[in-house]
């Protein structure tokens, strides 16, 4: 036994482990409960909720691809009122640490939705997702405008006071993401989730139309994990302060490695989580022998390892 | 609504054989005690494609029956088609490969307190879990009649052994290759009064379910019908596998097949808002 602190910060959230569910990819733990104990890891990201009930996209809502798979659910969910009478009751009481994600239309309902959480107990941080791409006009995609998305997270900063962390979700489709991510920090941002789904199509060939109800959807997976690890590397070189939640295709320990040594202090798993409802706890004991066997004693250590000059 | 199914664990199971059958293939795995909570409606997620595959989600399948007495322990038998990449993979395996298995999961068909008469309708390869239902109905002391429909007679599924727990199976195919030729669909208006008829239970393609839920409409009878929708997850996390359906009080909302499904009742399916904006 070797000790290892694999203990993480994201802003002045304080996480016994740094594995994560990934936003929209857990719902609101309950199913994953059923195969492991929600505490063992970091934290749940529940599924952006919005201020209203939501039904989402019509089917199909999913196309597997080579090493990934596109979605097309367009936010579906309760609405905050049901979510927090529900959902995060739930999870208090399975004591797992709570990362709310929000979802707007407006740069107001972000707001509203930051007031109705204000007073909510027991929750870690918040994830202010500004980058769902299945969302029927393109421009509601804060995180692709630098202004709207300081807007939104300005907003829900103010509203929110200083004590709950507010995570930003990033997209990966800009042309200068180190700018839309400054952006958000100088807005009030205590850290980044990077990266969201790249937006992409699937072409059926029977009907010769695009396969998703919704024509384009989320690409995630394996196959978008050298982007994400771009992103981080590159955000995370701009400002190495920033406390970043990294993913995008990280399946296995080695790719939670990768994901820290680019900069991230902790890691969304999402995809995997589909194809193994265990996945997040073998990444995580995975993750755990890599860093031991590498000579680390603590996570810290290891995040933006890679920046290090040749020499270190 | 929205129960999930208590009894799912995953576990790593062998094969125990693969037959081709038809078009079809059978598998027997060996699950161990998990057979015992297996009900007939309940399907598996299977990851497949072995490691380092580019195929990363789970791949659902239909319990067609469990066997709880078996020397090997537990078994499930399945019945796939090799149509796409995963399915060709499963079938690819032989004896004594290990799966690594999400089992069981979902809703399992309702059996009436009472012996009454049932109709079991299958489309194509979804006849499969109906003759492990079939079983248990028959031990309910239920009168089961059976409908199997197919476009032509190589994907019908139709196996000796599973005869036995049914009154009569009759075959209808689109090309008149076996059987009658026509719709399964066709004889159940009559049925229905013939042999007064208090529930159908249904399994196949969705315009099959569909067109059930057209005829059942309005009368006494009771449609358990098993809905196909591709999943990613199977496990409830991943909201793509989603139908359109009505509660009690006629809100209609997006419910996940794998948990409030895959067995549901037909007349709260709004079939007409499948594959569309709600």
């Amino acid at each position: 036994m070797s000790a290892l602190d694999f203990s993480t910060t994201l802003g002045n959230a304080w996480f016994p482990a740094p594995t994560f569910t990934a936003s929209g990819c857990a719902s609101s733990g309950r199913e994953l409960a059923q195969f492991f104990d929600l505490r063992t890891m970091g934290g749940v990201v529940t599924k952006s909720v919005m201020m209203k009930a939501r039904t989402g996209r019509p089917t199909p809502r999913m196309a597997e691809t080579a090493s990934g798979m596109l979605n097309s659910i367009g936010l579906q969910g309760p609405g905050i009122d049901a979510f927090l009478a529900k959902d995060v009751p739930y999870l208090i009481e399975q004591k797992a640490r709570i990362v709310v994600s929000i979802a707007g239309e407006t740069v107001e309902e972000y707001s509203t939705l930051a007031r109705k959480l204000r007073s909510v107990s027991g929750i870690s941080a918040l994830e202010v997702n500004i980058s769902c791409p299945n969302v029927e006009n393109r421009g509601l995609v804060f995180a692709c405008d630098p202004e709207a998305s300081r807007r939104v997270i300005d907003g829900v900063r103010r509203t929110i006071g200083g004590e709950l962390p507010i995570i930003a979700k990033l997209s990966p489709d800009v042309t200068d993401l180190v700018s839309i991510a400054r952006g958000v920090v100088e807005a009030g941002a205590d850290g980044l989730a990077l990266i969201n789904t790249v937006l992409g199509m699937v072409i059926n060939l029977d009907t010769m139309r695009p396969h998703l109800g919704g024509k384009t959807g989320g690409l995630s997976g394996p196959a978008i994990k050298p982007i994400a690890v771009r992103a981080v590397y590159q955000v995370h070189a701009a400002m190495p302060q920033v406390p970043i939640l990294g993913m995008g295709g990280i399946s296995n320990g080695r790719d939670a490695l990768e994901m820290i040594a680019a900069g991230a202090s902790g890691i969304s798993v999402g995809t995997a989580s589909f194809g193994n409802p265990t996945a997040i706890m073998s990444i995580q004991n995975e993750l755990k022998d890599l860093l031991i066997e590498k000579g680390f004693t603590s996570l810290r250590q290891a995040i933006g390892y890679a920046h290090r000059p040749e020499s270190e | 609504m929205a129960t999930l199914n208590k009894n799912a664990a995953q576990v790593r199971a062998p094969i125990v054989s693969n037959k081709r059958v038809g078009q079809y293939h059978q598998l027997i795995i060996n699950i161990g005690e998990l057979a015992g909570v297996c009900k007939p409606g309940n399907f598996v997620a299977i990851n497949v494609g072995g490691e380092n595959s580019r195929m990363v989600l789970r791949r659902a399948f239909a319990i067609s029956r469990v066997s709880t007495n078996s020397i090997s322990g537990g078994t499930m038998e399945l019945i796939v088609a090799p149509h796409g990449q995963g399915s060709r993979w499963l079938c690819s395996q032989g004896e004594g490969a290990m799966l690594d298995i999400v089992v069981p999961l979902g809703s399992a068909f309702g059996i009436p307190t009472e012996a009454v008469q049932v109709l079991l309708v299958g489309g194509g390869y979804g006849s499969a879990p109906l003759f492990g239902l079939a079983e248990v109905l028959n031990a309910k002391g239920c009168r089961v009649d059976m409908l199997l429909g197919a476009s032509t007679a190589s994907k019908i599924y139709a196996p000796m052994e599973g005869k036995r727990s049914v009154n009569s199976l009759r075959i209808y195919t689109e090309d008149g290759s076996m059987g009658q030729s026509g719709r399964v669909t066709e004889p159940i208006r009559a049925l229905i009064e013939d042999l007064n008829i208090a529930v159908i239970y249904s399994c196949g393609p969705m315009a099959m379910l569909s067109a059930i839920d057209e005829i059942t409409r309005g009368t006494h009878v009771v449609h358990q019908c098993a809905v196909e929708e591709s999943m990613a997850c199977g496990i409830g996390i991943c909201m793509t596998c989603v139908l359109p359906v009505a509660d009690e009080a006629g809100n209609v909302s997006m419910v996940r097949s794998c948990i409030d499904g895959p067995v549901m009742d037909g007349s709260f399916v709004q079939w007409d808002k499948v594959g569309k904006t709600l």
